[in-house]
């Protein structure tokens, strides 16, 4: 484990918020029929919680679990414990159609933390998706894309979204970061 | 002269001095002025050059419609050209300078094209690039370069940052006008979430210089209020300095936020780009007055009769001490009446209407003693840099000259025309007022959404009201209609009384005077930017020029950077005069987006600089960078492609790597190759689909190597297939393939085998991949691990999860070099620790890390084949010798039926073969081989192509692979390759492999 390196190895920058690389994330990629019986309960009994609906993130027994698509989960796990937790899911299918693969290390996740508004702001330079309190609350949970690439965003708490994207781009997503919350370039719009 | 009055300018802080310079020439304004308004402050009335003739140039209005105030402002980095004086707010340090004149704005040499103008007539560039040929490129262009152009482009990087943002509302309301701001009023009180922009620094438009009572009080004091009212309000965003720039499908606009011209050492975004999605648009954009056309109303001093208002009313400046008012209208007697009112002299209005009594505006007019004469028109202004006097005439006759008038101002009112740019972008159309003349929005034939609802709604001026009062309930109207149809309602809003002044109508004046002959309609500018007159429209008619999009580009009129916004409509109407024709018949040309000219930084927003694209890097990546790679672009990967050490060239570079490779151990990063896993219990029959060989008889713990087809049976994509279990294949593709072939998968899935049971996943960057290479690959490896990768352990085409140098790997035995080979793989985050480790261990065996083209010339000597190289769209596996690769076994697979087509079969198909040059020299890259005779068109005839060349440091010669017409049967033969300096390069047909064909390096 100590080998391991996030792709930025918890880089952070400061403006009038703060983007911060989160480090190792376990993550597990599941597809299968979400409306299944099997699927259900193997899920269930894996990682507890409830199970989110379209566009939301659940808080779950280790970490979240997050719906990407009407076939296809995101379940968030501490990384030491991911491929543990992915032979987990993978024996409560048993013979049921599905797919459980980790892919903790093909992404990287990052904090942007401050004001509520500001941090919204932040991301709404990059993302064209309606970021305001009222539409995109916590639980909610969107695929969008962030300039260039893919991205995932959540709100964890008030002032605490969170971005999911992929390993290779991480330098990319932190600099429009960085970028996007340069001190003096506050929109004002959501405050 | 103009000048600064004592008093007056109700948008200027007197207490705020603010210095500027304008050609070098050091000046004084205040704190809310333009760079216009100052400059006027400052006699400085000639601010440029016309495009064509140079003709000396002077403010004609004071907003966005200004044709002929454009400079370039700043040094530097900070240089941009052509911005508009009149938008362009004063800050303390602003320098400017004048465009389009040589060699100085008093004393311009191009004006001489003036005296040329018979010969730079309308559609002048289509005649002289016909006829005759030789003039045009040594007479003409050499003059028109010399002469044409506008601004200069930056010689310097720009070094402010911009940026986009995303909004969304219930209801945009474009224009902070009184219309706007009442609409917002409206639209807000239903709860609606509005948002209100406004492209100019202040909030009520032209109403507080207009005048007039709203409530029984003043139209300022009534803004003030619903400023303030709406400011309060939490679901309404205010926005000043934010122009709508366009109206697209689906309640898109853009909105163009000036954050930082005014205000140029603040931190922050110089501009950002709204990217607003509205349930519902409000187009709030009020009216633009239209000049007169007659003799002269280009000279400086020549201004529109709003403008002339403005300057005095908001900024406190006297365009002249005698001013000419001329009109078709009764608003322009306001500007008359101010006039007045500030002390400066009204020598007459001259009023081409001939009304049967006097309306309130014209009475007051001649209360104050200002001689209002009707029925009458300008003949000719007199002066050449300044206006000097005009000569009047009858509007209806010819233009005798009945006396003439000293003034050093005429202001002119050739009516309104509401701004219906934002409501046509998207669709919107137009119709006829005939008493107001002008295109106003045909409220019938909205923009439409996706349900056919329009999604847009005009208020105010821009929907052709004009009194104070019908703005006010035509805005009230449109903003609480906007909510309702964005699904808010209720939250009634009355439309405040406004004191209604009736004015007489207007009358159409195209021309003036109505007879004018030739020589007047020659020097009638209807285009000041671009110099397009009356005469010229005219011109464009006769010779036949009927549709308007036609004539516009035939004589460029509205073609300049202010877009027509002056010109349209009285060029349109001289047009449709021409052709015999009502003014609606002609139409309009079409609106488009921006309004006005928007900087290309922030439609670049942030990607720029490191932001330009996403740059993809492997776990490795840094390593790279701090050992010399010289780096390729594949796909957004940036891959080494050698590793120079100090003093190497690129060539020698690579030559060590190949070299210490074959010796004895090299390694690569090939973390960018495509990993997908496929998995279920139909992966086997789905991957038999997909590639052209057997892969559901593989082996888990064995890799085949396959080739996959389109539809059309040509070669997308290879690479190596491992079996992980019954149920699970991991699919390697090329590094450009990865999205691509992921994406080919799930379609098929998707769309035509959607019941099968079939999940695949993109997991190229789960892991790093390193390539170990050379005969010391396994002696290395085995310093790592203590698992048994023997030959017999691990045999060629074989996989195994082992541990090494404690980090899990999956070892894949696999070789495209014909070395020893071992592709490891690790999840991407140890990627790092095994890339050190390897380099540690191999440092006894000199471990060499090579780039791709070490990497593609070793395949190349082995005669592997290279997606891209060797295929390019139309090639078949069959073309590349790749028979065994192709199962004769399976019922179908992807391309099967396509390969059986009479073209596919064709024995005439170009075959790979191995070429090898004569002279030892390296052929050109995509070199033809010729062959006798001549095709239809022509050509020599080809007998087939280099598709890779390399210069092979193991064979110290040049290799080269190729496709050529029967070429396996013709080993031996010499063909003969042209290449582009004349010469010509033989080279003889050999097998492709041109290195250890026995394959025995790799097998051991």
């Amino acid at each position: 484990m100590s080998n391991s390196v996030s792709a930025l190895n918890g880089a952070s920058a400061t403006g009038f918020a703060t983007v911060r690389d989160m480090g190792l994330q376990g993550m597990i990629t599941v597809r299968g029929d979400l409306s299944a019986t099997a699927v259900k309960q193997a899920l269930a009994s894996a990682l507890g919680g409830e199970m989110p609906g379209a566009g939301h993130i659940n808080p779950s027994d280790s970490g979240h679990t997050a719906w990407m698509s009407p076939d296809e989960l995101m379940v968030l796990v501490p990384y030491a414990s991911a491929d543990a937790k992915l032979a987990e899911i993978t024996d409560g299918m048993g013979d049921t159609h599905h797919m459980a693969v980790n892919v903790s290390d093909a992404r990287c996740m990052f904090a942007v933390s401050g004001d509520d508004a500001l941090v919204r702001e932040a991301l709404a330079k990059l993302m064209p998706v309606d970021l305001s309190s009222a539409a995109f609350k916590p639980g909610q949970f969107r695929r969008s894309r962030m300039a260039q690439v893919p991205a995932a965003v959540w709100m964890a708490g008030p002032g605490e979204a969170r971005i999911v994207c992929f390993r290779s781009v991480a330098q990319y997503v932190f600099d429009l970061l960085k970028g996007a919350t340069a001190p003096g370039s506050e929109v004002r719009y959501m405050a | 002269m103009s000048t600064r009055l004592a008093n007056g300018g109700r948008l200027l802080d007197r207490g705020r001095k603010v210095d500027f310079t304008f050609n070098g020439k050091r000046l004084r304004g205040y704190a809310g002025d333009t760079i216009a308004s100052a400059l006027l402050a400052n006699d400085q009335m000639l601010v440029g050059r016309s495009f064509k003739y140079h003709r000396p140039r002077g403010v004609v209005a004071s907003g966005a419609e200004e044709p002929n105030g454009l400079v370039g402002m700043g040094t530097g980095a900070d240089f941009e050209p052509n911005q508009r004086v009149t938008t362009t707010e004063l800050f303390d340090g602003l320098t400017c300078t004048s465009q389009n004149h040589w060699p100085s704005l008093d004393f311009d040499v191009g004006a001489i094209n003036t005296k040329l103008a018979r010969f730079l007539f309308a559609g002048f560039y289509y005649k002289m690039f016909i006829h005759p040929r030789p003039f045009w490129k040594h007479v003409y262009e050499p003059i028109i370069r010399k002469s044409a152009g506008l601004g200069k482009a930056p010689d310097q990087r720009d070094t402010d940052t911009y940026e986009h943002f995303y909004a969304f509302c219930d209801v945009l309301v474009i224009g902070g006008g009184i219309a706007g701001l009442q609409a917002a009023r409206s639209a807000a009180a239903t709860g609606a979430k509005v948002m209100l922009i406004e492209q100019t620094a202040h909030w009520g438009g032209r109403a507080p210089v207009d005048g007039g009572t709203v409530g029984g009080q003043p139209v300022d004091k009534f803004v003030d209020d619903l400023v303030a009212e709406l400011s309060a309000m939490d679901n309404v965003t205010m926005r000043n300095r934010t122009m709508g720039a366009g109206v697209y499908d689906h309640g898109y606009a853009l909105g163009y936020e000036r954050v930082g011209d005014h205000q140029p050492a603040a931190k922050g975004p110089r501009h950002r780009l709204w990217r607003i999605r509205a349930a519902q648009i409000v187009t709030a954009t009020g009216a633009i007055e239209r000049p007169l056309s007659f003799a002269g109303n280009d000279i400086p001093g020549v201004m529109l009769a709003s403008a002339v208002r403005d300057y005095v009313v908001d900024y406190g400046v006297s365009i002249g001490d005698r001013t000419v008012v001329v009109t078709n209208n009764d608003d322009a007697y306001r500007t008359a009446i101010t006039l007045k009112k500030n002390g400066l002299d009204v020598p007459a209005i001259l009023d081409a209407r001939v009304p049967t009594q006097d309306s309130p505006l014209m009475a007051e007019a001649k209360s104050l003693g200002i001689r209002v004469l009707m029925g009458h028109g300008i003949s000719s202004v007199q002066g050449v840099k300044r206006v000097t006097g005009v000569g009047v005439c009858s509007q209806a006759g010819e233009g005798a000259v009945l006396e003439e008038i000293a003034c050093d101002v005429v202001a002119m009112s050739g009516g309104w025309s509401p701004v219906v740019h934002l409501w046509s972008h998207c669709g919107g159309k137009l119709i006829w007022d005939e008493t107001t003349a002008a295109f106003r929005p045909d409220v019938d034939k909205a923009p439409t959404g996706a349900k056919g609802e329009a999604f847009v709604t005009p208020a105010g001026a821009a929907n052709g009201a004009l009194s104070l009062g019908d703005v006010l309930s035509d805005a009230t109207t449109a903003g609480a209609s906007a909510a309702k149809a964005a699904g808010h309602s209720g939250g009634d809003v009355t439309a405040p009384e406004a004191e209604q002044i009736d004015e007489a109508p207007m009358a159409q004046v195209w021309m003036m005077p109505h007879g004018a002959g030739i020589k007047k309609r020659q020097k009638a500018w209807l285009d000041y930017q671009n110099d397009v007159k009356v005469s010229d429209i005219q011109l464009a008619a006769q010779e036949g020029y009927e549709s308007v999009e036609h004539a516009k580009r035939y004589t460029t009129l509205g073609m300049a950077t202010d877009q027509g916004k002056l010109s349209n409509i009285n060029g349109l109407a001289i047009l449709s005069d021409a052709l015999g024709q009502p003014i609606p018949q002609t139409g309009t040309t079409t609106f488009r987006p921006p309004y006005t000219p928007i900087s290309m930084a922030s439609i670049t927003g942030e990607a720029r600089d490191e932001r330009f694209m996403p740059i993809r890097q492997t776990p490795m990546y840094q390593w790279h960078v701090d050992n010399g790679a010289f780096f390729e672009p594949v796909g957004q990967w940036r891959r080494p492609y050698t590793y120079q050490k100090p003093g190497e060239s690129i060539e020698q570079s690579v030559s060590r790597e190949v070299k210490a490779t074959r010796a004895s151990l090299g390694m690569l990063d090939a973390s960018t190759l495509g990993k997908l896993v496929v998995t279920g219990k139909d992966a086997g029959k789905f991957l038999d689909m997909l590639y052209t060989n057997m892969m559901s008889t593989l082996k888990p713990g064995h890799c085949r190597y396959g080739l996959m087809c389109g539809e059309n049976g040509f070669l997308i994509d290879d690479g190596v297939v491992a079996r992980i279990d019954d149920n699970t294949f991991l699919c390697h593709t090329t590094t450009g393939g990865a999205e691509s072939i992921h994406g080919h998968m799930e379609e098929w899935l998707q769309t035509e085998w959607w019941d099968w049971e079939v999940y695949v996943a993109n997991l190229t960057e789960q892991y790093a991949q390193i390539a170990v290479v050379g005969p010391q690959a396994r002696a290395t490896l085995e310093k790592l691990t203590g698992d048994d990768i023997s030959g017999d352990a691990l045999p060629f085409m074989a996989w195994k999860d082992i541990t090494l140098a404690g980090i899990q790997a999956r070892a894949y035995r696999i070789s495209f070099s014909g070395e020893l080979s071992y592709e490891i793989a690790v999840k991407a985050s140890e990627g790092r620790a095994l890339w050190d480790a390897l380099l540690a261990a191999g440092q006894t065996a000199n471990i060499t890390p090579y780039g791709t083209e070490a990497l593609h010339i070793m395949r190349a000597e082995k005669g592997f084949i290279m997606m891209g190289d060797e295929t390019d769209g139309t090639v078949i596996p069959q073309d590349l010798g790749l028979h065994w690769a192709i199962s004769k076994k399976k019922e179908d697979y992807i391309g099967k039926r396509a390969q059986a087509r009479s073209h596919v079969t064709d024995p005439r198909r170009w075959q790979l073969v191995g070429l090898e040059t004569v002279d030892g020299g390296v052929l050109p890259d995509g070199a033809y081989a010729t062959a006798e005779g001549k095709n239809a068109n022509g050509q020599r005839e080809t007998q087939g192509r280099v598709t890779s060349t390399y210069h092979s440091p193991t064979l110290e010669r040049g290799i080269a692979m190729g496709l050529v017409l029967n070429g396996p049967d013709r080993m031996g033969e010499v063909l003969e390759f042209p290449r582009l300096d004349g010469t010509i390069m033989r080279a003889k047909i050999v097998d492709p492999v041109f290195f250890d064909k026995d394959g025995e390096k790799q097998n051991v």
